[in-house]
This record gives structure tokens, sequence and C-alpha cells, in this order.
């Protein structure tokens, strides 16, 4: 419409003059060079991505070379590869099994709650029901994480609506068998890795649903129904067509539910035991320690899981999924 | 029988994606409870009264009304950033074809697919390293990087259905560069960068993790609330803040919906 009111005069020429002035020369050069354009488009998102964020990690990289002098905890400002030596005593492997652990539990547990949500929303929910779907999985991901975060603290404390509810269903001997398993056991959920387990699940849960339903929907329903009609079982079509069909969505969710699960620091801190978290002792590193090249060498370990994830993901087609 | 045009679910996935938007729901729903409990101390449920008493006694507390402008204002700022970023390099990217556009795709996602803990130390290193105070800005910088993906994400979605075609014939009908991009390219892509902003705004006004690192001493509403977490003063004001991050953040979701919902009707979408 804004085109034809540009154009609106039956009789202008076929071919207009040049709009002259600045405006115009660029226009022009703009058309005649479009990789000049292409650069300055490219230049300001490249130049703050590179310098903030690349610089940074590159900060970052870099710190994890210093060292702290124990006596008068000031930083040397010097290559060595001693603080990735302190990071290997076994306290610190401790953590990084018990995060990458938990991190996997996680990304299992989300997959299976997300997929009949996303398969149910990608093959039989329709025009409304779609829509509620969406929204049923869009809210909670952009609702506040702490909020998310401080609703776990509430159900799953000694006091509150999961012991109640418990108690009303004559469940509570249920509980008390769980809280007295070591490992994952506690005083209440509210200070055991089972709470913590709960709280990253619901709280990364919608990442998973979502690139599991964006590769559902690519899966043309009558596969499924070939599938049956060849005589699958329903479990037969589940395992030989759906899941492989599947699977780069549910790889693209576990990156996320994977690395935020690594990184996390808050959700083990209000909601789980004392025993740390990667994302906790970095905290701690940086923080109350002082100890900045430390906490580097830390972080240095999820980038590095990371990279290999990110890596076979990638060959795994993930990231057309995302 | 399977094939009758509307196949209807088998009721064991009925039940499991039911359950499984129950559990996503039900616990946000409980915050609107606890938000008017008359208890002080403990998160005991049932609620043993109700009241609202609470809003009143947040609206008179300073740090509350502090906290929230601060993170208005860096998400305001933040947002543009990523909006002006954003579009510039999904325009970019789905425009032409060139050497090392996985790459920039990469860096883009780069600072979400990474825990925000290694951005917030990454940054906070750097800003160590260069002698950077902590302040408004060093907030905004840590937002800003984060916050490029989501509107990135939702213009590169709307490049790609919008058709190169309508560019080349505006262009033939004359316009230039700049009214192509003024009357043709703004009205494709306006819905979807407002969507973005909307979205890099909430995702900025609810950020903790990176924030913790590049915020000193002052205090966005999620830092204000993870202070209270780990260190209670008045559970109830807590409760209130809650409820209300919960509804601030909820409406420029639906709106950012709303505005993209209908997609795949925008003009041009030849595929």
């Amino acid at each position: 419409m804004t085109i034809a009111a540009l154009n609106s005069n039956p009789a202008a020429p076929a071919i207009l003059p040049g709009s002259g002035g600045l405006r115009g020369a660029l226009s022009d050069l703009f058309w005649r060079r479009p990789k000049l354009l292409l650069l300055l488009m490219l230049l300001p998102p490249v130049l703050w991505l590179g310098i903030v964020y690349i610089g940074s990690l590159f900060a970052l990289l870099a710190q994890s070379f210093f060292s702290i002098d124990e006596f008068s905890g000031l930083i040397n400002r010097e290559f060595t590869l001693k603080t990735y030596g302190d990071l290997l005593q076994a306290a610190n492997l401790d953590i990084i099994l018990r995060t990458v652990t938990m991190a996997a539990l996680v990304t299992l547990a989300s997959a299976i709650i997300a997929f009949p949500i996303a398969y149910y929303a990608a093959r039989y929910a329709r025009g409304r029901w779609k829509a509620l779907f969406y929204l049923g999985v869009m809210l909670p991901l952009w609702s506040s994480y702490l909020v998310k975060v401080y609703a776990w603290k509430l159900i799953l404390a000694k006091e509150g609506i999961l012991t109640w509810l418990l108690g009303k269903l004559n469940l509570l001997w249920l509980l008390d068998a769980w809280l007295s398993l070591p490992i994952v056991g506690g005083n209440s959920l509210s200070v055991s890795f089972t709470g913590t387990f709960i709280a990253f699940v619901y709280v990364w849960l919608p990442f998973m649903i979502l690139p599991v339903q964006a590769a559902l929907e690519r899966v043309p329903g009558n596969l499924v129904e070939a599938s049956s009609d060849l005589g699958a079982s329903p479990g037969q079509t589940f395992r030989n067509v759906l899941f492989p069909l599947a699977l780069p969505g549910i790889v693209a969710g576990s990156i996320f539910t994977f690395s935020l699960t690594l990184g996390d620091y808050i959700i083990p801190q209000i909601i789980g035991t004392s025993r740390l978290f990667i994302g906790q002792a970095v905290y701690s590193q940086q923080g109350t320690a002082g100890n900045i090249p430390l906490a580097a060498a830390f972080t240095v370990v999820p980038i590095v899981i990371m990279g290999f994830y990110l890596w076979g993901a990638k060959r795994m087609g993930a990231f057309d999924a995302l | 029988m399977r094939s009758d045009g509307s196949p209807s679910a088998p009721l064991g996935l009925k039940i499991a994606a039911a359950c499984g938007l129950l559990f996503l729901h039900l616990p946000i729903l409980l915050i609107f409870v606890y938000a008017f409990t008359t208890e002080e101390k403990s998160f005991v449920w049932p609620p043993p009264g109700l009241t609202t008493q609470w809003f009143a006694v947040t609206w008179n507390r300073p740090d509350v009304w502090e906290a929230l402008s601060l993170s208005i204002r860096v998400a305001a700022i933040s947002t543009a950033i990523a909006l002006v970023l954003g579009t510039l390099c999904a325009a970019a990217v789905s425009r032409t074809r060139f050497f090392g556009r996985e790459t920039i795709s990469l860096l883009v996602i780069l600072p979400i697919a990474l825990p925000g803990i290694i951005t917030g130390i990454a940054l906070r290193s750097a800003f160590a390293l260069a002698d950077i105070p902590f302040s408004f800005w060093t907030i905004v910088l840590g937002h800003a990087t984060f916050c490029v993906v989501v509107v990135y994400n939702n213009a590169v979605a709307r490049f790609r259905r919008t058709s190169g075609s309508m560019i080349e014939a505006s262009m033939d009908l004359g316009a230039d560069g700049f009214q192509t991009f003024r009357h043709v390219v703004l009205p494709n892509i306006a819905t979807a960068l407002l969507a973005g902003g909307m979205l890099a705004f909430a995702l900025s006004f609810d950020e903790v993790i990176v924030t913790t690192f590049t915020a000193g001493q002052q205090q966005t509403v999620p830092i204000w609330m993870l202070e209270e977490l780990i260190r209670p003063r008045q559970r109830p004001v807590t409760n209130v803040v809650a409820m209300v991050v919960v509804l601030v953040t909820l409406l420029p979701i639906l709106f950012a919906y709303y505005l993209t919902r209908d997609g795949d009707q925008i003009a041009g979408s030849g595929k």
C-alpha cells in the first residue's frame, strides 16, 4: 500500500532520477556495494558481543592462569598452572561430579516430563487448545526465576503444602522413609538433594518442552499412522519412529537444562544441602574467599563440558530444532 | 480407524500432558495465596487467615521502590540497546549468506547458551582487570549482552517469513534503501521487534545470576528478593513482592504473544 502511494502517479517516468543529496548517495552506495552495508550492519553487534562478551571470557580465562598468594591474599598476575592444580583437589572434584550428576538427572527427568506435553501440543492440540498449550508453557518459562524458586521453598517447607497434602492422604510415612535415605534425604525436602532436584526440573522444564515440540511438529502425522498400519505397537512406534525424530529436539532442550543446571548457584543455595555445586563454589571463591583465579578455573569446567556438549549437539543436528 | 481426520489422544497421554501442565502452573498460583496470608514467621499451609494489610506495608517500603525503579531503568536501557544490536544482526544474517554467518549466530546465542554464572564472572573479572567500578552501567552492559539474543531470535524468524522480493519490488518501484526500510521492512518486522523488546524487558527485569556479579551494592528487584530469601526480614513483604513480580512479567509476555500470534499470516510469506 505504501509503495502504491509512493508511485501513484500513472505518468511517472519508468526510471526515476536519483534522489540526490547525502541520503541518495548513501542509498546508491549501499545498493552498489551490499558487502559494505552488511559490514556496517554487523559491526555494532559483533563489536559489542566481541568486546564485552568474548573479551570478558578471555579476561576470565586469563584470570584462571593467575594465582593467589596464600599469605597476603593478593592476586599474583603471573602465568601459572597452580590454580588448576588446586582445582583437582578431591573436594573440588566432588563438587564437579555432584553438579554433573545433578545436571544429567535433571535433563533426563525434564525430557521424560516434557515429552507428553510436547507430543500432545504438537499432534493433538488444535486451534484454541494449541494456543492454550503454547501459553501454558510460555508463561512459566518467562515467570520470574526467583519467584519460582521461592514457590518451591513454600511447597517443600516442613510445614508447607506438600507435607499437609501427604498427611491428608496418609502418606507421611512415605515422605519420612524417603527423607531417611542417605544422600537424597535430609531433615525436610527443602534442605535435601531431592528438593534441589525438583526445583531444577521445575525451573528448566519449559526449556525442554519448546524444542521437543518444535521437533515433533515436523513429524508428519501419517508417519505414525503408517507405522501402526504396518503392525507396530505404540511402544514400537515410539521407539523406532517418534523418538529418533524427536531426538534433535531433546538434545536441543538438553543443552539448556544441562547448561543451566551446571551454572546455577541460587537453587542449591535456597533449596538444598550445605554441600556445594559448581556455581556456589565459583560464587564463594570470588566473593568471600576473594580467590578470583580459582573461581575462574572452576568456570572453565562448565565451559569445557558445554563445549563438548554443543559440539556433539551440532553433529546431531540439534541447532535446527532450536 | 486411526485415519479419521481428527485423531483423539490416548488417555494416558492426555493425563500425562495435563499433569505436566499442572506441575508447571500450580506453584505459581500458590504465590498468589501466600501474598494474603496472616502468618508472618513460617510457610504454614493452609494459611491461618487472609489479609490485605501486607500490600499497604509493602507500598510504604522505600527499599522496594528503589529496587523497582532501578530494575525498570536497567531493563529499559538494556532493551533499547538489544533492540538495535539484535535487529542489525538479524537483518545481516537473514539477508545474505556470507562467510562466518554460522559463527555470528553462535556468538549471539552464546551468552544464554553458557551458564549465566560464566557470563557474570567473566564480566566481573573483566571489570576487575580494567579497573571499572560497579555502577548502573555495568549492570546494563551485562543485561544488554544476553538480551540481544531474544530480539535476534524474534527478528530472524520474521525476516525469514518476509520475502525478499518485496524489498526488490520496492526498489524497482523507485524507493531508495531508506524508503524501503521505512515503508516496507519496518512495518513488516515491527510487531516482531516489539515482541522481542517485550521479552528482552522481561528477561532483564527478572535476571539475577549475572546481576549479582555486576551490580556492586545496588539492588534490583531480583537481588532484593534473593537477599530476602537468604536472610528473611519480613516474609509477608517478600510474598507480596513475589506476586507483583509475577504480574509485572506476565503482562509483557502476554502482549508479546498477542503481537506474534498470527505470524504465519504475515504479508509476503511465500516460504
